[in-house]
């Protein structure tokens, strides 16, 4: 029994080994046979032709980050409540419970990022 | 080359090929050409036809159009190249990989075209980097890109990848504006302007 258990991640090691393989050996051939001749145009990097301008290190306001955090609880709510909303009427008295149960949860984090000034912004 | 053409047929004959490395490797190049995604004007079209299916160029394995220089084998100049489009063909040009080919498909393309007395289009793309095939027809049918697409796999054939690679320059120098258009009007080493008459 437990010979055939381990002879199944052996499928999974050999599977591994050969996917790693497949994927390493032309990168290493191709390291090799490859023709190289690098220019400063060509080590450019690719921008549909244009000439890239400005720095790639871009920083954002922090602030976005907690409106979309925000966003996407919101977001999974809906995606809770549309399915919820076609099947409540069937289910009972419990199954609206928990809804309001799970919004009130959502309500109090709401409370709480509204508390620490998220929703305002500077 | 090292093996006598009369021996290798009797060879062939009992089953057994022989080949050079060369010809192994380019008989693998020809048959996987990858194109460069990106069309310029109505050439591109037909070129679209080219790829779809009733004229399929998957049966000469040069179907997958790749978005990135980086892993293309083939440009092909599929329409007008305006004077603001020339700087950003020949930077693309430069980012592929060794070695690559250049397709000039239509008559603006490889001449202007229509536009060719015109102001803002260029006179040929072969004036900043190397042509390998030009195909004529205003746009060229997609048979007519199938054909040079052939072209292009006999030319391939025809030279080592070694050869091939040390014929072209690594990287060809990108026109900027000037006060007129282009500058410089065309590479010298790639093009030679028509003598007056």
């Amino acid at each position: 029994m437990s010979d055939l258990y381990f002879q199944h991640y052996l499928f999974i090691g050999v599977l591994t080994a050969v996917a790693v393989a497949f994927g390493v050996a032309p990168l290493i051939l191709a390291r090799f046979i490859a023709p190289r001749r690098p220019a400063p145009s060509k080590q450019a990097p690719y921008e549909c032709g244009i000439e890239s301008a400005g720095d790639p290190w871009v920083q954002f306001r922090v602030q976005y980050y907690l409106y979309a955090l925000l966003f996407v609880i919101f977001d999974v709510e809906v995606v809770f409540i549309y399915p919820w909303a076609l099947v409540w009427k069937g289910l009972g008295p419990v199954v609206l419970a928990e809804m309001a149960l799970f919004l009130a949860i959502l309500g109090v984090a709401l409370a709480y990022a509204w508390k620490k000034g998220v929703l305002e912004w500077e | 080359m090292g093996v006598d053409e009369g021996l290798k047929s009797e060879l062939q004959k009992q089953g057994v090929y022989v080949t050079t490395w060369d010809q192994l490797v380019n008989w693998g190049r020809s048959n996987s050409i990858w194109p460069l995604q990106f069309g310029l004007a109505c050439c591109a079209i037909e070129m679209i036809a080219t790829a779809a299916s009733r004229y399929d160029i998957a049966r000469f394995g040069s179907e997958i159009f790749r978005a990135s220089p980086r892993q293309a084998d083939l440009m092909i100049v599929a329409g007008t190249v305006t004077k603001k489009m020339a700087p950003q063909v020949v930077r693309l040009y430069n980012q592929m990989a060794e070695p690559k080919y250049v397709i000039s498909m239509g008559a603006c393309a490889t001449s202007g075209g229509p536009f060719h007395t015109g102001y803002n289009v260029l006179k040929g793309i072969d004036r900043y980097i190397p042509v390998d095939v030009y195909i004529p027809g205003c746009p060229p049918t997609p048979q007519g890109l199938l054909e040079g697409l052939m072209r292009l796999q006999e030319r391939i054939k025809s030279r080592s990848m070694g050869q091939e690679v040390g014929a072209k320059q690594a990287a060809y120098p990108v026109p900027a504006f000037g006060a007129s258009g282009l500058e410089p009007r065309y590479t010298p080493g790639v093009f030679q302007p028509r003598k007056p008459w």
